[in-house]
C-alpha cells in the first residue's frame, strides 16, 4: 500500500517538473521574442550564477570559526559581517541576510524551506536534488530523526533537534561541531572536512578514517 | 505597522488561509509559539505577489518564532522537536502567557 503510494508520489513530482520545464521554456521564447532579454544573455547570467557556486564559502566560514573564537562570535551575532571579513559575497540576485546557528552538544540543527527550496546557494554550492523534494520539505519539519538517521546520522537521545524553515528572506547555515581529533590541523585542512550536508545539518563533519 | 512583539512574548499564528499568496506555511496555522529573534522591517510578500513593489507594498517586522512540535503535529509526533519560521507581523496575534 505504502509502495503504491510512493508511485502516486514520483508520478506527481514527474510531472510537476516537465510542466515546469516547458513553462521555463515557453517564458524563454517570449523574452527573446519581444527583445527583452538574449540567449546569449541567459546564457551570461547562468554561468556567473555557476562560477560563484563553485567557489562556495560555507567550509572556509566554518574552519575559520573553529580556530578563531572572536570570529566564531561575530559569525553567530552578525553572519554577513563575518562574510565582509573573509571577503565571500553571497548575494545573487539580491542582498541576502544570513544566520548562522551554531550545534552543540546539547543542540543539532536542520535547515529546510517547506514553502519552496531556499537555499544559500554561494555559500553552500548548488542544492541537491533532495533538498528540493516534496519527501524531504515534508518530513523534516516533522519526524527529522527519522529522515537524519536515512542520512545515515544517529542523533543521541539527550540531543535537541531544531529545524529552521526558511520562510522568509534569511538564509541559514549550520555551524557544524569541529571533530574531537582535529588539534593542530591547518585551516584549509579543516575546511576540507566540511561537507555540504553537515552545512544544511544532515551531516555531520568527521575525519576521514584510514587504514 | 509597529512591531507589535519582543522576544520572548507569546504569540498564535493566524488560522485563516488567506485567497492570496501568504509565506505563512499551512503546518504552522493556529499554533502557539514564542517570539526569537525580531529582524526589522522585510516587504510584505502577500502584497508582492499580486504586483506590488518595494516602495508601494506594505513592510512588516519580520520575527523567527520558534514552536514545539507537539504544539505543531499535536498527538502525531512523539519526538521532542523544535521548529522555527521566520514570520510578518500580520500573521501574528497576541497569544496569553501559560
Amino acid at each position: 500500500m505504502s509502495h503504491h503510494h510512493d508511485d502516486d508520489h514520483d508520478h506527481g513530482e514527474h510531472r510537476e517538473s516537465a510542466s515546469m520545464a516547458s513553462r521555463v521554456g515557453a517564458l524563454i521564447a517570449k523574452l527573446e521574442a519581444k527583445g527583452i532579454l538574449s540567449e546569449a544573455e541567459l546564457d551570461a547570467a547562468v554561468e556567473a550564477f555557476l562560477m560563484n557556486t563553485q567557489h562556495a564559502g560555507g567550509p572556509a566560514l566554518v574552519a575559520r570559526a573553529w580556530i578563531d573564537q572572536p570570529f566564531r562570535a561575530r559569525l553567530l551575532a552578525d553572519a554577513n559581517a563575518a562574510l565582509d571579513e573573509l571577503g565571500i559575497d553571497m548575494s545573487h540576485w539580491a542582498k541576502v541576510k544570513l544566520r548562522a546557528v551554531e550545534n552543540t552538544e546539547r543542540v543539532h540543527n536542520v535547515i529546510v524551506c517547506t514553502l519552496c527550496s531556499c537555499y544559500p546557494v554561494s555559500l553552500l554550492g548548488p542544492s541537491p536534488t533532495w533538498y528540493k523534494s516534496l519527501a524531504y520539505r515534508s518530513r523534516v519539519v516533522r519526524e527529522p530523526r527519522a529522515v537524519l538517521a536515512e542520512f545515515g546520522l544517529q542523533l543521541d537521545s539527550s540531543i535537541d533537534v531544531r529545524v529552521w524553515d526558511s520562510t522568509a528572506e534569511l538564509r541559514y547555515i549550520v555551524l557544524p561541531r569541529r571533530p574531537a581529533d582535529t588539534d593542530g590541523m591547518k585551516e584549509t585542512d579543516l575546511a576540507a572536512l566540511v561537507t555540504r550536508d553537515a552545512l544544511i545539518g544532515t551531516g555531520v563533519c568527521a575525519t576521514v578514517q584510514r587504514g | 505597522m509597529t512591531t507589535r512583539f519582543r522576544c520572548g512574548d507569546q504569540v498564535r499564528t493566524r488560522a485563516q488561509n488567506p485567497e492570496g499568496h501568504t509565506r505563512l506555511p499551512r503546518y504552522l496555522c493556529d499554533r502557539r509559539g514564542t517570539v526569537e529573534m525580531i529582524h526589522g522591517l522585510f516587504a510584505l510578500p502577500d502584497d508582492r505577489a499580486l504586483g506590488a513593489s518595494l516602495s508601494t507594498g506594505r513592510q512588516e517586522t519580520l520575527y523567527t518564532v520558534v514552536f514545539e512540535g507537539r504544539e505543531v503535529w499535536r498527538e502525531r509526533s512523539a519526538e521532542p522537536l523544535f521548529v522555527s519560521a521566520d514570520l510578518w507581523d500580520s500573521y501574528l496575534e497576541p497569544e496569553p502567557a501559560r
